[in-house]
């Protein structure tokens, strides 16, 4: 009975973190959201250099083949420190998609997304929420149509996308008759596009693919609520050390009960949501039967008590919070933009209930 | 990560299955009061004898002597309560004064008491709290006075659970009153029928006086020799400390069941013929709460991995009883929900759902929300010791 991180594992989260603050510290954050895209090609290569970006590849395309776990802790340590990455997309859902999947292209891929020489871009939107009429077609063998909030499509080699039913599709991100759209969102870490397809020539269409994207889904789930909990755990470390630095009324803020309090409701939510998802993680890998359900309440979980910790360390800090000189909001917009994506709270718990038979599937 | 037990530990389980299939339920009697005693105490026994309780406490004090071990105790927890059985008694007697004498009594105190208490012969209750010290437990008043080589004890404690069914009560007292607010106080055994003593029924919000009372006991000049004393005179407060942290390690309520027990009743509840479980707002608080409660569980195994290892849990050991007894009222809450206007009804009338359970599993958990230390006290706790945030500083003396 080991509920916890071996040693790798701490030795992994030790080495991701400490790069991370040297190489990715927040002065440099506020830096790349002016750029045109927040993915830094250099860092993500220098991560992958770290066996970062083939963490979930298999061996023999030249991966890590790690564990799910091991992928939580990068994700983690990725929004501990909010730093812009296609992480979750390239290394995690990508790989988690394309393992499952038979064709000649997939192990080339494979190792270029291990190397860092391949950066995916992902639009799974459509996969389980459609707006605005979007939905990405094959017509002949021609993909046509609009996918909405694909995830790191400006820099991407190649994109994947599900199409309706049990296919997915992978084509190149400078294909002819792809036009990519910056959408602005509150999060400036985090790289949003639209894409507009006419005629665009698929690399591969991927047929039978219905559990590959279903893993692929729960996958990201698990890795997403990762990121917002290492998120969580930053604002929660910057408002004790704002507590315990800030005077008024001639008094530490950190002595009056009033917050210290509130640091007390943030930290007792945070830790067993932690352990929840260390557990999501591990069923993953190892309990099949309960990794759908698990991915569904971690991610949601994790949302609900991080809408109150971004909300709770935000007020600690008090009005310099509230500025843009201050670096908190970072933190408050990852957390917050994080809730929306891959199904949201409330649409991931009516899956909870369907998946135990609690609520009929519509 | 590795959530399997292995061999030793499954055969352990095993073991424990096939003694309680041999042992059905009607043994496993809880009840303290008059007649139903000795049925207990014969229960108690045969578990002590089959090493099932007082598994580590060694044999000269009555035990069964095993090198503790963490695995064990937890499959006989699991096993037990999958059996719907009670594992042993939880009584303050045998959570809180046996490991507070193992670690600080007598030889004699220890040789005298644990191996009757542990077999539920003798029932303790505690006399901590007083009407006026209740977080604030070190500004407890009742006194006790020498008078040759006794002590003459005075006062009134409060909240004493089953002080009305206890044959002896361990109590702090006031014995050096000139000596600071925490060096001033001793840890004291004696019986409830001493002379002098005088217990009143306390009734709670639930309406309960049976197995759960609640009760104020009165002080007057009751005589007790000073040898009765544990530890040292005047080393009470560090003392009752140790028994605290068992009292916090005792409340480490699991929800699984609870929450099963939810499941069930929003599927049979209806309203217009449509089930509880088919209202989306219901169903949607029911999924959060089984994420909260599935968090505290694979929490407590994290903790537990800590303790295997030797390794210190930090904050995240300090916050299980703040989580879990909010965790516990908010279950209740949405049951007494889901049942609507049926959810008013109470004491076995009639209609009222799981005879009542989730009204008495309210109350009950609004009190441990209280009780061991507030939430308040809890969150202290957590951002002093855990965060590292400072106290708060004392008002003058006026």
């Amino acid at each position: 009975m080991d509920f916890g991180l071996s040693e790798d594992q701490l030795m992994l989260d030790e080495t991701i973190r400490s790069f991370l603050a040297d190489r990715v510290p927040i002065e440099q954050v506020r830096k790349l959201r002016d750029e045109d895209c927040p993915n830094d090609r250099t860092i993500w290569q220098s991560l992958a250099e770290l066996g970062v970006a083939g963490i979930l590849v298999p061996e023999a395309q030249g991966g890590s083949e790690l564990s799910m776990l091991d992928a939580c802790l990068v994700a983690q340590a990725l929004g501990h420190s909010v730093t812009p990455t296609p992480f979750i997309g390239s290394a995690v859902m990508v790989p988690i998609a394309l393992r499952e999947l038979d064709h000649p292209e997939i192990a080339g891929w494979l190792s270029g997304i291990a190397t860092g020489e391949i950066a995916f871009g992902i639009a799974a939107t459509e996969a389980f929420s459609v707006r605005e009429e979007a939905g990405v077609h094959l017509e002949g063998d021609v993909l046509s149509g609009k996918a909405m909030m694909a995830w790191d499509a400006c820099g991407a080699d190649l994109i994947l996308l599900p199409l309706g039913g049990d296919q997915l599709a992978v084509f190149r991100g400078n294909s002819a008759g792809l036009e990519k759209t910056k959408l602005v969102t509150t999060d400036t870490t985090r790289c949003t596009s639209e894409l507009i397809l006419e005629k665009v020539q698929p690399e591969a269409i991927l047929p039978g693919a219905s559990h590959a994207i279903s893993q692929m889904l729960d996958a990201g789930r698990v890795a997403l609520a990762a990121d917002s909990l290492g998120a969580c755990e930053a604002m929660i470390e910057q408002a004790v050390a704002y507590a315990k630095q800030r005077k008024q009324f001639d008094r530490l803020i950190g002595s009056f009960q009033a917050v210290k309090h509130m640091c007390a409701e943030m930290i007792s939510e945070l830790e067993p949501a932690r352990s929840l998802v260390w557990y999501a993680a591990h069923s993953f890998d190892a309990l099949p039967s309960e990794a759908p359900l698990m991915a569904c309440h971690a991610l949601s979980h994790v949302s609900e008590i991080g809408h109150e910790i971004a909300s709770v360390s935000t007020q600690v800090h008090g009005g310099i919070g509230w500025t843009d000189e201050h670096n908190v909001h970072f933190w408050f917009k990852r957390i917050g933009v994080a809730r929306g994506l891959l199904g949201g709270p409330g649409s991931l718990r009516e899956r909870a209930a369907e998946l135990q038979g609690l609520a009929k599937a519509s | 990560m590795d959530l399997e037990y292995g061999k030793r530990y499954e055969d352990f389980r095993q073991e424990a299955r096939s003694f309680l299939e041999r042992h059905r339920p009607e043994e496993g009697s809880t009840a303290i009061s008059g007649s139903k005693r000795k049925k207990l105490v014969e229960w108690l026994s045969l578990q002590m004898e089959h090493g099932y309780w007082a598994r580590t406490i060694p044999k000269e004090y009555g035990g069964y002597g095993a090198e503790p071990d963490l695995l064990e105790t937890v499959i006989m927890d699991e096993e037990f309560n999958r059996a719907g059985m009670a594992r042993g008694m939880s009584s303050q007697g045998a959570s809180m004064l046996v490991p507070t004498l193992l670690e600080h009594g007598t030889e004699e105190q220890r040789k005298r008491w644990i191996g009757p208490t542990m077999r539920g012969e003798v029932m303790w209750c505690q006399g901590y709290s007083e009407p006026g010290s209740g977080s604030d437990l070190a500004s407890l008043q009742t006194s006790a006075r020498e008078d040759g080589d006794d002590f003459l004890i005075s006062g009134q404690k409060i909240w004493t659970s089953t002080a009305d069914k206890s044959e002896m009560i361990f109590i702090l007292v006031r014995t050096e009153p000139d000596a600071p607010k925490h060096g001033g106080i001793s840890y004291i055994l004696l019986p409830m029928d001493t002379p002098g003593i005088e217990v009143q029924p306390l009734r709670t919000m639930s309406g309960d006086l049976g197995d759960n009372s609640f009760n104020q006991v009165f002080f007057t000049d009751v005589r007790v020799p000073q040898a009765n004393v544990v530890g040292k005179r005047g080393e009470g407060w560090r003392i009752a400390n140790t028994t605290l942290k068992h009292e916090r390690n005792s409340l480490n309520a699991n929800s699984e069941g609870t929450i099963l027990k939810l499941i069930r009743l929003m599927e049979r509840e209806t309203s217009n013929g449509v089930s509880a479980m088919a209202n989306p707002v219901f169903r949607d608080r029911l999924m959060k709460l089984q994420a909260r409660s599935m968090a505290m569980k694979f929490h407590a195994m994290r903790m537990l991995t800590c303790s295997l290892k030797g390794e210190p849990p930090g904050v995240a050991g300090l916050i299980t009883k703040l989580r879990n007894c909010q965790l516990n009222f908010d279950i209740s809450s949405l049951a007494i929900d889901v049942m609507g206007e049926l959810g008013a009804l109470y004491d076995h009338t009639q209609y009222e759902r799981d005879k009542g359970y989730w009204q008495s599993h309210s109350f009950f958990s609004l009190g441990l929300i209280i009780g061991g230390g507030t939430a308040q006290i809890q969150k202290n706790i957590i951002s002093e010791r855990g965060l590292g945030l400072p106290r708060e500083p004392k008002p003058a003396k006026s």
